[in-house]
C-alpha cells in the first residue's frame, strides 16, 4: 500500500461504551441490546422537561482508568459541557460531553513499535438509534426513533493525526481494544457497537509537512471494515489529486457491498454547537489519591504483558500476541508455567485448545504427556473430561486406565501377533516398501485401545524389521 | 374561593378538583388518625405551571406543552404529596417563566387582585395572585431573576427566593439552569419558613442541590436587635424607580431601625450592568434548555414536508414572541464568534456582581431594598418594549446571579398599590433573610 | 447591531421559523437589547475568571446501580405520532451532525 510519491495521515476517533451497569446520567440500565423500543428509558434519558443530569460514578472511574492506561495526564478540574444540535436520536437538543476540560490529555499508544499520541480522552453520553424504511435516510419517508441507547456512557479517545497506513490504523485500534478490555473500562465488542472508530484522512507529497484537505470516515464497525475504508479512501484521494481533483472536506460512509467510501452529504446547514458549561453540573474534582490508587488498581496493559512473555519465557512472538488478547488468557498461562509446565508446551495447549480448567491441572495434564505416560490424542481426552468433571488430570488417567502401554514386554507381545496377522504388509516391508509400517502401527494403536506408546512402539517394530 | 375569585382573577390555568378532593380526603383521614400529619397536611396549595406533577397537564404557560401530563413527579410536589398537602391546581405564568407581568401566558393574562386593570408581576404572577385573593393558602413559584420576589411584592404578599441549590430543580421546567430556584408564596413570613422548610435539602436527582442542614424555623422570631442591615446606595437610584416605591421603602427602613437592626450604607458598584450580565447569560441557558421541544416525543407538532420544516413551523407556532426573542438572543450569544464577547463576558461580569455581594457582607448581615422598583403597572403597558419589561427585575436579578437568598415582604402601599421590601442574605442565609422579613412583619403590625 | 441576515441564521440554529418581515423586526429588537449589553464592554474583565455557578458546589456523583424507569407505554404516552414502540419521525434531509 505504499506509494512512492504520497503519504497517509491518519488520525482516529474512537467512541467505546464503557463497561457500566447503569447510563451516564440516569440510573437506567446500560444494557440496552435486544431490548424492545423506547423500553430502557425514564424521563432523563427520555429528555422530559424539568430532568436533571446525575454523573455515573464509575463512569468517571472506568474513564481515568483508561486515561491512565493510554499515559495521559489527568485533569484535576475537569466539568461538562453541553454540545447543541438537533436531531431527532438525541433527546434533549444538545448532548453532555466534555469540551474543554477533558479527563485526560497528551497520551500515547505504542503501535507496532511507533509511538501514537493521544489527544485527549473525554466522557460524553450515547444517542437513540434511528430506524429508516429501507435504511436509506435521504429517501425514506419518515423516521422511528429508539431511545434504549440514549444515555449510555461513551468515552471517545482522539488521537493525533500519527497514523500511516490503513494497517496501522487497524492495529491501532486493535491494541487500542485489547488496552480497555484488559483494564475492564469497556467490552469493546465492535459487533455490538460498543466499540465505533471515525478515521480522518488525508493525504500529500511523500516528504510534504503541510496537510491536506481531510475527509472523515463514519461508520466502521468492523477492524476489516476500517482497515478497507482508510485503504480505499488513501486510494481514492490519491487518484483523485493525481487526476487533478481536488479533495472536498466531507464525512464519508464504507459500502461493503461496493467496496468503496461515498459521501454522506446530504442537506448539510453550518454546524455550530454553541458548546457551553453544563450548568446542571456543579465541577468535578479528580481527587489525585483517588487516581492514584485507579493507577496502582491497572493490571499489567497486553502491549508490556507481550513483551515480558517474549523475553521471560522465551516465547515467540505469536504465542504471546495469543496468550496476551484476553488477560485471562495470559493469567492461565503464567500459572500453569508456575505450576511445572514447561512455557512452550504450556502456550501450545492453551493456544490450541483454549483450555478451561484451573491452571494446576493443566501443568499436570501437560506433564503427563511430556512425560509419555499418555499420549497426546488421550491428553486431548482427559482435557475435555477433566474439563467437565473439575477432577485432576492424573486422578481421571489412573481410573479410565488411560495410561500409555510402555512396557516393552506387554507390547512385543502386541506386535508379534499383529506382524502373524499381517504377513503381506510384513512382506511389503521387507521388499523394501517401509510406508506399509504405518499399516502396521495401526494395527497395533488398535490391538492396544489407543494407549500404546507409539513413539517406543515404533521404535521397537523397526527393530523387529530391521528397517 | 376559587370559584368566586377565579373570573376576576385569572391565577389558575387548570384547577386540579378531584385531585383536590381526594387529598383532602387523605388528609382528614391523617388528621382524624393523627398519623403522618405535618403542619402541611391538609392546607391547600397552588402549583405554578412550570413545575411537573404527575399526569396533571402541565405545560410552563406555552402551547408548545399543551396537554403534556408528566409520567413524574418534581421532587418538591413529591414532597409536599408526602407532607399532605392538597393540589388546588397549575398557576398562570408567563412562558417558560420569561416575563415580569404574566401577560407572556400563551393562554390568558392574570390580574392583580388589588386592581385587576393591572399586572400581577411575573414570572409567577398566577401563583402571586391565588395567594393574594385568598384561592391558595399558599402557592410554589420559581425564581430566574425575580419571578417570586416582584410578583409578590406587586401583589402584596410574601415571596421567597432560596439560596440556589437549597431546594431541588428536579421537575422544574428550566429556564436559566444556573439560577431557577423554587419557592413559596404566603400571606405571612412564619408560613414561608414552614414551606421552605418542606421543601428543602437534597436530593439525589439534581446535582446541584446541596446536602446542607435546613433549619430556617429556629431563629425566626429572633428580631433584628444587633443585626446590621446593608442598604445599597446603588438600588435606591435604579432608572426608573418610584418615588412612592422608594418612600415606602424608606419609612419600612426605619420601622426596621426602630426594631433595633443597624443600617449600614454599602455599595454594590456593579449593579449597572447586572442586567446586562443577566440577558445574556439566562437567554444562553434556555435556548439549550429549550431546544428539547422538537415534537419528537411530547409537545405539539406542526408537521411540515420534512423534519426541519417540522422543527421550524412547531417551534413558530409553539413558541410566543418573548420566547423567540430570548432563544434567538441566546444563541447568537453562544454562537461562534461571539461566545467571547457574550457569554464569557457575561460569566466573568456575573463574577464581578458575586464579588459585590461578598464585599457588601463583610459590614453587613442582610441588605434591604425595593424589591421592584415601580408598583403593579397596566395591563398592556410595557408589552410592547422589552428593554422596559426587563428593567422590572433590575433589583432582584443580582440575587439570583449571585445564588443568595431573598425575600419580598409587604410594606405598604403606593398610590394604593402594595410595595415589596427586599432582603437579601448570604448564600446558605435563608433563615436570616426570613428572621428580617419576620421582624419587620412584626414592627410593622 | 443585528441585521437581518444574522438573525435568519440565528432564527435556522435555534430551528425557529420565521415569517415573512420577521427577520426585520426581530433584528430591531435584538439590536435595542444588544445596545443596553454593550455596556459590559466597559469593563475591563480581563483577570476575571468566569462563573458558571454561583454557589460553589461540588458534583455529587452517583452509585453505579441500575433501577427501572418507565413503561413504553408511559415513555410514549406524549408522543405526537408512535407506532409499534417507536416514536415516528417525517423524513429527515438533513445530515446526521
Amino acid at each position: 500500500m505504499t506509494d512512492p510519491r504520497w503519504e497517509a495521515v491518519i488520525g482516529l476517533e474512537v467512541h467505546a461504551q464503557l463497561a457500566t451497569r447503569s447510563k451516564m446520567f440516569c440510573s437506567c440500565p446500560a444494557t440496552y441490546l435486544g431490548a424492545p423500543p423506547n423500553t430502557n428509558v425514564c424521563e432523563v434519558c427520555l429528555g422530559l422537561p424539568g430532568v436533571l443530569p446525575v454523573i455515573n460514578r464509575r463512569a468517571v472511574e472506568l474513564a481515568v482508568k483508561a486515561a491512565l492506561a493510554l499515559g495521559c495526564r489527568i485533569a484535576r478540574h475537569t466539568r461538562f459541557d453541553r454540545k447543541n444540535y438537533f436531531y431527532p436520536d438525541l433527546p434533549k437538543g444538545y448532548q453532555i460531553s466534555q469540551y474543554e476540560l477533558p479527563i485526560g490529555r497528551e497520551g500515547r499508544l505504542e503501535v507496532g513499535g511507533r509511538t501514537v499520541r493521544i489527544t485527549r480522552v473525554h466522557l460524553e453520553e450515547d444517542t437513540g438509534k434511528l430506524l429508516h424504511a429501507g435504511d436509506a435516510l435521504e429517501t425514506a419517508g419518515e423516521s422511528l426513533v429508539d431511545l434504549n441507547r440514549a444515555g449510555v456512557p461513551l468515552m471517545e479517545i482522539v488521537s493525533e493525526p500519527d497514523l500511516t497506513s490503513a494497517e496501522e490504523a487497524r492495529d491501532y485500534a486493535v491494541t487500542l481494544r485489547e488496552i480497555l478490555r484488559a483494564i475492564g473500562a469497556s467490552e469493546a465488542d465492535m459487533e455490538k457497537g460498543q466499540l465505533r472508530a471515525e478515521a480522518n484522512v488525508s493525504v500529500r507529497p511523500r516528504g510534504s509537512t503541510r496537510l491536506g484537505v481531510k475527509t472523515e470516515l463514519k461508520n466502521l464497525n468492523s477492524f476489516r471494515f476500517l482497515q478497507r475504508a482508510v485503504e480505499h479512501e488513501i486510494r481514492r484521494q490519491i487518484e483523485l489529486l493525481e487526476s487533478g481533483g481536488v479533495v472536498v472536506q466531507e464525512t464519508r460512509g464504507w459500502s461493503e457491498a461496493e467496496q468503496r467510501t461515498f459521501s454522506q452529504r446530504t442537506k448539510e446547514y453550518a454546524q455550530d454547537y454553541r458548546y457551553f458549561p453544563e450548568p446542571d453540573l456543579p465541577p468535578l474534582e479528580l481527587d489525585p489519591a483517588w487516581v492514584e490508587r485507579l493507577q496502582a488498581s491497572l493490571p499489567e496493559l497486553p502491549p508490556a504483558r507481550r513483551r515480558r512473555l517474549m523475553e521471560q519465557y522465551g516465547l515467540p512472538e505469536f504465542d504471546a500476541g495469543q496468550l496476551t488478547l484476553e488477560a485471562a488468557t495470559a493469567d492461565l498461562f503464567e500459572a500453569t508455567v508456575a505450576a511445572g509446565a514447561p512455557p512452550k508446551q504450556a502456550a501450545n495447549w492453551i493456544i490450541g485448545s483454549r483450555p478451561n480448567l484451573p491452571a494446576e491441572h493443566l501443568a499436570e495434564l501437560i506433564r503427563l504427556v511430556v512425560e509419555g505416560t499418555i499420549n497426546r490424542e488421550q491428553g486431548l481426552q482427559v482435557l475435555e473430561e477433566a474439563q467437565a468433571s473439575g477432577r485432576p488430570p492424573g486422578v481421571l488417567v489412573r481410573e479410565r486406565g488411560l495410561a500409555q502401554v510402555s512396557d516393552e514386554a506387554a507390547l512385543a507381545e502386541v506386535i508379534e501377533r499383529v506382524l502373524v496377522d499381517n504377513p503381506q504388509a510384513v512382506a511389503d516391508v521387507r521388499a523394501g516398501r517401509p510406508q506399509a509400517i504405518g499399516a502396521l502401527l495401526g494395527q497395533v494403536r488398535r490391538a492396544t485401545g489407543g494407549r500404546a506408546n507409539m513413539k517406543l512402539a515404533t521404535e521397537m517394530l523397526r527393530r523387529r524389521l530391521g528397517s | 374561593m376559587i370559584e368566586r375569585e377565579e373570573p376576576r382573577i385569572g391565577a389558575f390555568l387548570r384547577v386540579t378538583e378531584d385531585l383536590a378532593r381526594a387529598q383532602a380526603a387523605e388528609a382528614d383521614r391523617r388528621l382524624a388518625s393523627g398519623e403522618g400529619v405535618t403542619p402541611l397536611t391538609g392546607i391547600p396549595l397552588a402549583i405554578k405551571d412550570v413545575i411537573c406533577v404527575k399526569e396533571v397537564e402541565t405545560t410552563a404557560g406555552s402551547k408548545i406543552l399543551s396537554g403534556f401530563r408528566p409520567p413524574y413527579d418534581a421532587t418538591v410536589v413529591a414532597r409536599l404529596r408526602e407532607a399532605g398537602g392538597v393540589f388546588l391546581g397549575m398557576t398562570n405564568c408567563d412562558e417558560f417563566a420569561m416575563g415580569s407581568s404574566t401577560e407572556n401566558s400563551a393562554y390568558h393574562p392574570t390580574r392583580n387582585p388589588h386592581d385587576p386593570s393591572r399586572v400581577p408581576g411575573g414570572s409567577s404572577g398566577g401563583s402571586a395572585a391565588a395567594v393574594a385573593s385568598g384561592e391558595a393558602v399558599y402557592a410554589l413559584g420559581t425564581d430566574t431573576g425575580g419571578s417570586i420576589r416582584q410578583p409578590a411584592a406587586l401583589c402584596g404578599v410574601v415571596g421567597m427566593k432560596p439560596t440556589y441549590g437549597r431546594v431541588s430543580r428536579h421537575g422544574l421546567i428550566a429556564f436559566a439552569s444556573s439560577l431557577d430556584q423554587i419557592g413559596p408564596f404566603t400571606t405571612g413570613v412564619r408560613d414561608a419558613a414552614l414551606v421552605l422548610q418542606a421543601l428543602s435539602g437534597p436530593d439525589p436527582r439534581d446535582a446541584t442541590s446541596a446536602d446542607r442542614p435546613v433549619d430556617v424555623l429556629s431563629e425566626l422570631e429572633a428580631g433584628v436587635a444587633g443585626l446590621r442591615l446593608g442598604v445599597p446606595r446603588e438600588y435606591f437610584q435604579v432608572e426608573g424607580m418610584e418615588p412612592g416605591v422608594k418612600a415606602t421603602v424608606e419609612r419600612a427602613l426605619l420601622v426596621l431601625e426602630r426594631a433595633g437592626a443597624e443600617l449600614v450604607e454599602v455599595s454594590l458598584p456593579h449593579t449597572d450592568y447586572g442586567l446586562a450580565a443577566y440577558y445574556i447569560i439566562a437567554p444562553a441557558e434556555c435556548s439549550s434548555n429549550l431546544a428539547r421541544f422538537d415534537s419528537v416525543r411530547y409537545g405539539l407538532r406542526v408537521e411540515g414536508d420534512n423534519l426541519l420544516e417540522t422543527y421550524l413551523r412547531t417551534r413558530r407556532r409553539g413558541f410566543g414572541p418573548e420566547v423567540r426573542r430570548r432563544v434567538m438572543l441566546g444563541t447568537y450569544a453562544l454562537s461562534a464568534g461571539y461566545y467571547d464577547a457574550y457569554y464569557l463576558k457575561a460569566q466573568k461580569v456575573r463574577t464581578l456582581i458575586a464579588g459585590d455581594f461578598e464585599q457588601a457582607f463583610l459590614h453587613c448581615d442582610a441588605i434591604v431594598s425595593a424589591t421592584s422598583p415601580v408598583v403593579a403597572f397596566p395591563l398592556g403597558a410595557k408589552l410592547g418594549d422589552p428593554l422596559a419589561m426587563y428593567l422590572n427585575d433590575v433589583l432582584t436579578l443580582g440575587g439570583n446571579l449571585a445564588g443568595l437568598p431573598g425575600v419580598s415582604v409587604p410594606c405598604g402601599l403606593s398610590e394604593g398599590l402594595p410595595v415589596g421590601l427586599q432582603i437579601l442574605a448570604p448564600q446558605w442565609k435563608d433563615a436570616t433573610a426570613l428572621r428580617v422579613a419576620r421582624a419587620y412583619e412584626v414592627a410593622r403590625d | 447591531m443585528l441585521t437581518a441576515e444574522e438573525v435568519r441564521h440565528v432564527a435556522m440554529l435555534a430551528r425557529l421559523g420565521l415569517e415573512p418581515g420577521e427577520e426585520e423586526f426581530y433584528a430591531g429588537q435584538l439590536s435595542a437589547i444588544l445596545a443596553h449589553i454593550d455596556r459590559l464592554r466597559e469593563l475591563d474583565t480581563e483577570a476575571i475568571p468566569p462563573t458558571a455557578q454561583a454557589v460553589p458546589l461540588q458534583a455529587r456523583l452517583r452509585e453505579d446501580e441500575p433501577r427501572p424507569g418507565l413503561s413504553q407505554e408511559q415513555a410514549l404516552t406524549n408522543a405526537p405520532e408512535a407506532r409499534e414502540g417507536y416514536f415516528v419521525v417525517g423524513a429527515i434531509q438533513e445530515a446526521e451532525p
